[in-house]
Parts: structure tokens; sequence; C-alpha cells
């Protein structure tokens, strides 16, 4: 290792409207190094990466290679400075040969022709580099999706050979494909490539990483050695601190908790496992857990997105049958789904309308709420979570993502809801609004109201939370209850330990 | 037990604008479009406003242009339920040809013609009922889904008939295309009573409404416990419907089953009305009576040319010119360039974010 | 046999049962035919005509519909020249894109006889093409029309057929031919009825109002008995007599015009026959057994009715040809 980094970006910041993607980022991949570039949905590291591939100019700061100021137009520009990327899904042509895509737009010709038996050859030898032996004549889709992630990750080697970004590129491989993967990657970085690695699976980054960069809402939060490093600390630093939920209320811990009102019992599906669980009248039941752990798709069991395929739904004691969500709405669920703008809003709506939809969904075709209704429901709901519109006939989508995010919760409040699922709800939503949807939360479990909250904010889970369900690897690993509920257990849970997750 | 409800302060409520009077109805871009055609229509033939009681009926052009519209405005009426939950219904001309087709072959083979009405009706139900099947269970882009039964339909509708102009003389059926009701043309009045059916139906009903979200975002309709496909089988199913009711109009009025040339080409006038109505392609936001006027303007238009006395090569080059006039005139930029002229109504303050 | 025989009669055949010429005849023959379709009432009827002929020629007819795709037509053209047919008649979809095909026939000495459309292309590719004359039959009617009127003033309108397509235009030239230097005629309003029923009447009724609630109209041409019959419908809403008060004059003579004819509401058609295959049966005849060969362009008869030419007669006996 060198003291010049080979590909270096300084304070480099992305604007999007008004959403600071990446703010003053500093990042810097050495010769020789597997990098480690590390977040939850949202942190920045896709922007980063294009911004150091060239898909994406920054808006301040500036990128060097070899400690040169350097500009990238494009990919491909990027590309011929010697940085390459490899994504998580393989981008070749599945119908051509590995040879061909090997050489795809470069193939060595003589007099005009392409030499076919050389290419061959070539690619031949190349893939042996790899420790591949296999027919580079075969098409590439006839592989397996290690070999032919191998394949892209070699043609990006050979079209640019200085730094190398890899995408998730292990998110569809088994435990022994990613061994080879990480076999190939080795190799390389023994010939003095810089390797930036993005991946969601803490223990590969601790088998195979030198250093890790972690950012957070843009920000990094450090860039560090691993091994003076242990899982615990960069789970720490990948969910943060926000100094304003620092302590769990004691309130909270008190025990004391109203009936069971919905009981889910071994609901789950292919690819999740089973789980068991009750919420009680006045309970917030967090969720914690990384981003794939599984969080997401509890709470789309429980809404009837996704029907279980085993297990039972309880409500007050009686049992119900969900599996569509006009079912769970039926019964008294809501659900404010992740991601607002597709699963959430209705764009072209009213703000009223939109209030009103799902308690007119839930009444039927035929009790129509008359206009009068209408404007008393979103005038009541509006005023109560504060939702801030010009008027209530102008188009949803006008409104600011906090206030859309209001105006779906008012929806479910507007059904009277015995049960309410909070997918990240205070995700790209102004630090206003955010303290808003909290103290939201709390005012509603005051109320008496069951609800499930998801969170990647650890201590914003922490401030609301009875009860903390922790989720790793598509299954509920551990709950945390009363003076048990601190950051730190959670993020130790989250963790696990290297070992346990090999395992 | 106490019910988890959210604090309830005395709401006091951001001011609602009041229902918009009549004056903005009649400033809206098709108004306009209709009366700029008519006026046209009316230089280019002196004696098109003129209305006259004959036989027990009115008798006039203006007559005559609701009653040659009153199929496509049918048709439409279908059509816009269809194109707010941002799908397409190409097959309805060809139903138009199916259901004619089985009036006129039952009536000729001697069944009553009450039955041969409801037989017509029930095929183009099924016909509908079909095509939701196709964009709900097995999820084909509607397209591609009303495609099929409108390539396939036309067969059937031939199949139906052998082929043939199968003629009738059934009084019940001529009625319906040719009668009269206190002294409007039966299709007139079938279209007007359709027309306020559905709008009452959707309006007073929440299927407007519904409607509307699954058209808007059909994905957010599912989590908010919209059941979408139920509402997709319906609206087709009544597209389905409406088409039926005007191939049975569409036969009465030649007293004949054309399956050849029977609602040919219909389905992209009912589209083009729907559009001039102002209901958008993307879905959503939808209006009947607006796709009714569409329709009205489309056989203002054809009348027009009709009595004009132009050349018959001229018709396709002036009424899409028309079309274009229209439909710029309703384009999101016009509508910017209207509002920005001073109005009753103070512009709208900045979202609060 | 007697129905068939009924139908031979039916489409005016009764002339060339009787003038067959040769001891042999076609009894026997193996004749390919590939039709366009059934894409309306008239092909129907040829093709029921065709085997209705072939049947009482006692000719083997080897029929192959085409659902309007020239492609299919190669392909049931290929199929006759490998099964080895005496004779191919063909209704071409298309006028292009038959050399090839054509001279695989021609090779293999196989006579192809085309039927109610002509082709591109070199003439020695076919013996014959039987078809009618449409510049003719627009002649015939306004002919008709020019005796009808007489001296008197009679102003007309037209109902044309689908505005660029080759009867419209022929049709409208042959009757203004006809009606050329006759002062006291004249068209005064002509628009496209696309050859359908639902058109004619409401291109008709736009025609009424425009010109006095009909007043002024003493004439309708149509392009086709379909429009003819939409045409009547209007007039007949409008509070007059067609027939009477406005004259009805069309082209075509399918059973429907008939019927109007009966009720005394059509004046006149001029029939396309249906029978095309007669004379080219008549055609192959001559060739296959007497070695003559036919006229390149053979033109069927475009004859003209009146109620006076039994309609009610005419309108059963096609009734069942598939119209």
């Amino acid at each position: 290792m060198t003291d010049t980094p080979v590909l270096e970006a300084r304070g480099v910041v992305k604007i999007f409207g008004q959403h600071r993607a990446l703010d003053t980022v500093d990042f810097a991949a050495m010769p020789g190094e597997v990098h480690a570039l590390l977040g939850e949905n949202g942190a920045g590291k896709s922007t980063l990466i294009k911004i150091l591939t060239g898909a994406y100019q920054p808006d301040a700061g500036e990128l060097l290679l070899d400690g040169q100021p350097i500009t990238l137009r494009d990919p491909l520009h990027g590309q011929g400075y010697g940085i390459g990327t490899v994504y998580q899904e393989v981008n070749l042509l599945p119908n051509r040969s590995v040879a061909e895509n090997l050489f795809l737009g470069r193939q060595p010709t003589r007099f005009g022709l392409v030499r076919r038996h050389e290419i061959e050859a070539r690619a031949r030898q190349l893939m042996a580099g790899y420790g591949l032996d296999i027919d580079v004549r075969a098409e590439l889709s006839e592989f397996s999706v290690a070999v032919q992630q191998i394949v892209a990750i070699a043609r990006a080697v050979e079209l640019s050979g200085k730094v190398l970004v890899l995408d998730e590129p292990t998110a569809s491989l088994d435990r022994t494909e990613v061994q080879r993967l990480f076999a190939v990657i080795r190799g390389l970085k023994a010939k003095g490539l810089a390797i930036i690695f993005i991946t969601h699976f803490l223990d590969q980054v601790f088998d195979l990483a030198d250093r890790v960069t972690i950012l957070r809402n843009g920000k990094k939060v450090a860039t560090q050695p691993l091994s003076t490093l242990n899982t615990t600390d960069v789970v720490r630093m990948m969910l943060g601190k926000d100094v304003a939920f620092e302590h769990h209320p004691s309130s909270l811990s008190s025990g004391a908790r109203g009936a069971v009102r919905v009981q889910f019992q071994n609901i789950g599906r292919k690819g999740m496992a089973p789980f068991d669980l009750a919420v009680h009248e006045g309970e917030v039941v967090g969720v914690a857990g990384l981003l794939g752990s599984g969080r997401t798709e509890v709470a789309r069991l429980m809404f009837g997105v996704d029907a279980s395929e085993v297990g039972t739904f309880e409500v007050d004691g009686k049992p119900v049958t969900i599996r569509n969500p006009a079912q769970a709405v039926a019964v008294g669920f809501g659900f404010c789904p992740e991601d607002r703008k597709l699963d959430g809003i209705f764009g072209d709506l009213s703000v009223r309308e939109n209030i009103i939809i799902a308690l007119q969904a839930k009444l039927g075709w035929f009790k129509a709420l008359n206009r009068d209704d209408q404007i008393e429901l979103a005038g009541r709901y509006a005023e109560a979570l504060d939702i801030r519109a010009a008027n209530h006939d102008m188009p949803v989508r006008l409104l600011s993502g906090g206030n859309q995010q209001k105006v779906i919760l008012a929806r479910w409040l507007a059904i009277d809801p015995t049960f309410l699922i909070l997918d990240e709800p205070t995700r790209g939503i102004d630090v206003g609004a955010h303290a808003e949807i909290v103290r939201t939360i709390n005012r509603l479990r005051e109320e008496g109201l069951a609800l499930f909250v998801i969170s990647s904010e650890i201590d914003e889970v922490v401030a609301y939370s009875n009860r903390i369900v922790v989720m790793r690897d598509r299954e509920m690993v551990a709950e945390l209850t009363g003076d048990a509920i601190a950051t730190d257990a959670i993020v130790q849970a989250i963790a696990g330990t290297p070992q346990e997750v090999r395992a | 037990m106490t019910r988890p409800t959210v604090d309830l302060r005395p709401a006091s409520l951001p001011p609602n604008p009041p229902s918009r009077p009549m004056l903005t109805y009649l400033a809206r871009p098709q108004v306009i479009a209709l009366a700029a055609v008519l006026l046209v229509n009316w230089l280019l033939f002196p004696g098109f406003f003129s209305v006259t009681w004959q036989d027990g009926r009115f008798f006039g052009s203006l007559i005559d242009v609701l009653n040659r519209g009153a199929p496509v405005a049918i048709l439409a009426i279908g059509m816009t339920a269809v194109i707010a939950t941002k799908g397409v219904d190409l097959s309805v001309g060809a139903v138009m040809a199916i259901s004619g087709a089985v009036a006129a072959v039952l009536v000729t083979s001697g069944v009553s013609a009450p039955v041969a009405v409801l037989a017509a009706l029930g095929a183009g139900l099924l016909c509908g009922l079909w095509n939701g099947i196709l964009v709900t269970v097995l999820e084909i882009q509607p397209i591609i889904a009303t495609l099929v039964l409108m390539v396939a339909g036309r067969g059937l509708a031939q199949l139906i008939t052998e082929g043939t102009i199968v003629t009738f003389s059934d009084p019940v059926l001529i009625f319906i295309g040719t009668g009269s009701f206190l002294g409007f043309p039966m299709p007139v009045v079938i279209a007007l009573v359709l027309m306020i059916a559905a709008t009452l139906i959707v309006r007073r009903t929440a299927l407007g409404l519904l409607i509307e979200a699954v058209g808007v975002n059909r994905s957010a309709a599912r989590f908010a416990g919209l059941s979408a496909n139920a509402l997709l089988l319906i609206v087709y199913t009544f597209a389905g419907l409406c088409a039926a009711i005007a191939g049975l109009i569409v036969a009465g009025d030649i007293r004949g089953a054309d399956a050849n040339n029977a609602g040919l080409w219909l389905e992209l006038d009912a589209i083009l009305a729907v559009v001039i109505g102002g209901t958008s392609l993307m879905g959503g936001r939808f209006s009947i009576p607006m796709a009714v006027l569409g329709a009205v303007i489309i056989q203002a238009m054809n009348t027009g040319i009709l009595i004009s006395g132009f050349s018959p090569q001229f018709n396709l080059v002036v009424k899409s010119a028309v079309i274009i006039v229209i439909l710029v005139l309703q384009s999101p930029l016009m509508a910017q360039a209207f509002r920005r002229r001073p109005s009753a109504t103070p512009p709208k303050s900045g979202t609060p974010q | 046999m007697n129905i068939i025989k009924t139908l031979a009669l039916g489409a005016g055949l009764s002339g060339l049962l009787l003038s067959a010429a040769y001891a042999e005849g076609l009894q026997g023959k193996v004749i390919g035919f590939s039709q366009i379709g059934s894409e309306s009432g008239w092909r129907a009827a040829e093709t029921s005509v065709t085997k209705a002929v072939a049947a009482e020629l006692g000719i083997d007819l080897k029929f192959a519909d085409a659902q309007q795709k020239q492609e299919n037509q190669i392909k049931a053209i290929r199929g006759f020249i490998a099964q080895g047919v005496d004779a191919i008649l063909v209704a071409p979809v298309v006028a292009t894109g038959w050399e090839e095909v054509l001279t695989e026939a021609k090779e293999a000495n196989i006579p192809v006889v085309l039927l109610d459309r002509g082709i591109e292309g070199p003439e020695d590719l076919y013996l014959t093409s039987v078809a009618s004359d449409q510049v003719k039959e627009g002649r015939v009617a306004g002919e008709w029309l020019v005796g009808a009127v007489g001296d008197k003033q009679c102003n007309v309108v037209e109902l044309q057929g689908t505005v660029g397509s080759s009867p419209a235009i022929n049709r409208k030239q042959g009757f203004e031919e006809a009606l050329a230097g006759k002062a006291n005629l004249a068209i005064i309003r002509s628009q496209t009825g696309d050859f359908t029923r639902s058109k004619g009447k409401e291109v008709m009724e736009g025609f009424l109002k425009a010109e006095g609630g009909g007043a002024n109209i003493c004439a309708v041409y149509a392009h086709n008995d379909d429009m003819a019959v939409g045409a009547i419908q209007a007039i007949k809403d409008a509070g007059l007599k067609p027939g009477t008060d406005i004259l009805v004059v069309s082209i075509d003579a399918v059973p429907d015009i008939f019927a109007a004819m009966v009720a005394g509401e059509a004046n006149a058609t001029v029939e396309l026959t249906p029978n095309m295959a007669g004379p080219a049966f008549e055609a192959l005849d001559a060739y296959l057994n007497g070695g003559t060969v036919p006229p390149k362009f053979i033109i069927t008869e475009s004859k003209l009715y009146t109620p006076a030419d039994d309609p009610q007669g005419e309108y059963d006996r096609r009734k069942g040809l598939g119209y």
C-alpha cells in the first residue's frame, strides 16, 4: 500500500431538489485494498458510487485519480480512467458466448476481421486466471449467476484495471459461490487493484474488507480499518444515535399494558421464518433490524399484502382471516407503507379524498360518505395531525413528504383502527415533521392504540417502543422489554456475533 | 372499552372553495368547442338550427347530431369508466357487432324481441366480463387484453350472421333504433338516461372515487384496502353492456345486423370522446357527462362535414384539424395560459413545507 | 341436386349450362379455387355460386379460404400445383406479388383464371381474368336514370363508396359519363357512405336536411345497394316516399334491394354477378378440351334490374346464396 489513494473524493455534495443526498463526504480507495461501503437505504451509498464512477457529477467537491483532479463525464469516461463497475444484476448479454461478452466492442481484429480463435484462446486464458475452466464458446446464460458475476468482473477488470466497484455482487449467490467470488476478489487485491465493495451482509464485510466507510443520512460517519472494529460498532454507526431520543422513557418500562388486541400465531411464508406476536392495547412494538432482515416482510404478512401460508390471526380474541389488505382493513388494521409515493398516496386525488379513502373502502361502494362527511373527517384529522395544506381540495402530490406521511396516517386514524403498522414512518421527511410523527406515535399509544413500528433509526425506536423485536436473516431473533430496551442492547442483538452469523 | 381516537380539538377548517358557479362550466374548453363547431355548421348551412315537429317527433339537423352521436356517446359512457382506471377497451366496436348479430339472428329465427334484446345485452355483459377477467385475473395489459376481443369479436359476429347482413322487421328492435319518445329519437333518450343513471351511480355511491383511486395508483389502492380487481371487473363489464346497447341501436337503426361494419372503428371515436371530455388516458379524474359532450362534438363535426358539401376527400383532414384544435385548447399549457389571466379566484398560496 | 339447380338458375346460369360446347365438358376435372375470404355478402354468394356451378358441371372443386391473406393464397396455390389439379381459380386479395407462384403454375402447365379482381404483372402468367366492368356498372345506372327522368329537371345526390377505392372511383365515373351533356340532370351533392348501410342512412339524412327536407332532391344514386337501403330508411324517416318522391338507383343487386323494390321503395339496381365462375369454367372448357385460348379479359354482364323484373322472385332466388 502506498500513501496516495488511487481514487479519492473530497468534500463531495449532491443535492436532489431540496434533499442533500450527499453532504460533504470524503472517501478514498487505496491500491491493494478492499474498501467496504456501508449504510442503510437512503444513506447515500449509491449516490457516492455514481459520483465515483462518473454517472453523476458532484454539486461540490472534487474527484482525484492518483492524486490528480479529474472530471468524469459518464461511466464510459470513468472506465477509460480505469474505474470499472459490476452490479448485482449481471449486466452482460446472456445469449452471447462468454468469449464474446469478455471482448465485446474491442474484439482483436486482423485486416478488419474478428479473430474468433484468438478471442476464444484469450478468453480461456483469462478465465483460467480466475480459476474457471469453462467452455468460453457456450452462451453466458448457461452458467450460474456466480460464474456470470465473475465474467462480469473479468470484463470490468480487463476494461479498467485500477478501481473495481462491486455493488452488492453477492446478493443472489449461495455460500460456496460467495467464497469463490471472494477468492477472485482477493486475487485482484493482491494485484494491486482498489476494490470498493458494497453489501448488506456484515459478516462478508469482516471476512473480506480491509477498511470500511459508513454513511448515514448522506453524511460520512467514519472510515476505519476493520481490525479496530467489531460488528456492534459497525451496526451502531450505521443506525446512528440521535440526541433527541437518547433515553428510553421510564414510563414505557412500567409494564402496565392493556388487553391483547391482535395476535399473530405462526405467521410466515417461503423465505420468512414463521413468527408469533401479540400486540396489546396501548402498546408500541418497535422493530429493529438492518435492511433485508425481513422487517418489511413481517409487516406485509400482517396486513395481508403477502398472504401467510400458515398460521392464524386473532383480533380481540376472535379468529379472523387476513389474506389481502381489504380483509385487514375490514378488521381495523392500518398500514403506512415504506414507499409512500408508490404504495401510499394517490397523487392526483385531493387531500380530503386521500384521508377518507380507506374508510370509504371499508364502508363499501354503496355507503358513500357525502361531501359534508368528507369535509368534516378530513378537517378533523388534518387538524389533529397538523397537516398543512392550502386547502383540502388540492392534489396531495403538491404537499411536502412529511405532510403526505401525515395524510396517510390520518387515512388510517379515520377508520378508527385497532392496530396500526408503520413502516419507516419518518424516512425522507424533514426534521420538524420527523419529531411530529414521533410525538404522534406516542400520543396514539397513550390513547390506547396497538402499534407496530419499523424504523432504521434505532434511537427513535427506543424512544417510543414498549417492546422491541429484533430481526436478523428474516427471523425474529430477540425481544427486548422494559429496562432491557437500550440502544446498545439492540445493536448487539442486531449484530449478533460474526461467528454466529456465519454458522 | 375506550376507543383509541386522536385528541380532537374543535376543528377550524381551512377554507374549501365554494362549489363552482355554472359560469365556469360554460367556460370549459369542451363547451366552447361545441359552440364553435355548431356556429361553423350554421354558417355553412343556415337551416342548421331549425327544428320542426313532423310525424310526432322533432326533426332537424340538431336532432340528427344527437341521434347519430348517441351510439358513440353510449360507448363513451362505458369507456370513461375504463379509462379512469388507467385502462382502455378496444373491443367495444366488435361487441356492438356481436350484440346486433345476436339480436337480429334471434328475432329472425322467431324468438320474441324482449328475449333477443336480453340475450344481446347478456352477450355484451359476457364480453365485458371476459375483458375484465383478462385484465384482472391474468393481469394482461388492457390494450392487449381487449385487442383480443376487438379482432376475434368481429369474427364471432360474422360467424353468427354467417357473413351476411341479417335484415329484420321486428318492431321492438326497430323502435330501439328509430323510435321516438316525447318527440326525441330513442337513441338520444337511451343515451341520456344511461348518462344520468351512470353519473348518479358513480357519484352517489363511492364507486366514482374508488375508480379514480384505482386509476391514480393501483398499488396504493390495494394498500388502502380497496378491492381493485372487483372494481375493474365491474368497469369492463359495464363497458361491454354499453357496447351491447349501442349495438342494438345501430342494428335497429338500419333494420339489420351488419357484422362487417357495425361499430367498425367506433372504439376509437369513443376513446376520442372521452379524451375530448377531459379524462386522461393516464387514469384518475373522469367525467361521464363531459365524455358524452365529447361524443356530441365529434358528431357535430361529422354532420357539419356532411352538410357542408365539401368533397369527401376532405373529411378526415377537417376532422383531425378540429380535434387538434380542441386538444390543444384543453392541454395543460393552455390551461396555464388561461389561469394567468386575472380571475375571480385568488391564486393559491404556496404549500407550506 | 334440385336445390343446387335452383341456385344455379337463380344466378343466371341456364345459358351457360346449355352452351357447354365440348362433349366431355369439365366432368371429373379437378379445379382449385383460392377465395379471398367472406368479408361481404357478395363474396359469400360468389363462393356458394361457384360451388354450385362446379357441382352442376361435375367438377371436383378444391376450395381454399385465404381469410384475407395473400400468403394463405400463395400456400393454397402451391398446394393445388402439388396436387396436380387441372386448373386454378384465384380471386386475388391484392394486385401485386403474384409473379413467382403463378410462374410455378405456368411451369406445371396448369391454367390459372383470375376472378373478380386483376393483378399487376405479365399477362402471360394467367389464362384469362373474369371481372365486371365497374365503369360500365355506373354507366348502366346512369343511363337508366336518364331514361327514367326524361326531360324533367332532376337534382341527383350521390352516396359514394369508400374514398379512394376502385369501385367508388369507377362507378362514379361511369355514372357521370351517362349524365354528361344532359342539362336537366345535375349531381348536387356527393359524399361517402363507406359502402355501409348505416353510413348511407346518416349521409342521406344530412342531404335531406341540407336540401329543403328533400324537396330539392329527385333521385339518389348509391354506389352499392347497402347504402341505398340505408338511404331509403332516411327518406322514409323524413316523411317522403322513396321510389316515388325520390328515385333510388344503385349497384350490386343484393336480395334486400329486391325486397325494397317489392315494397316500391327502390327503382333500379345493376347486377354485379356473383357468378364469375360460370364464364371461367366456360373458358376453361374451351381451352382444356378444344385448345381455344380465351380473350385475356372476360367482362361479365352488368344487367339492369327494375321492379318489372319480378323482384319477389329475384329476392327468393338470391336469398339462399349467402348474401
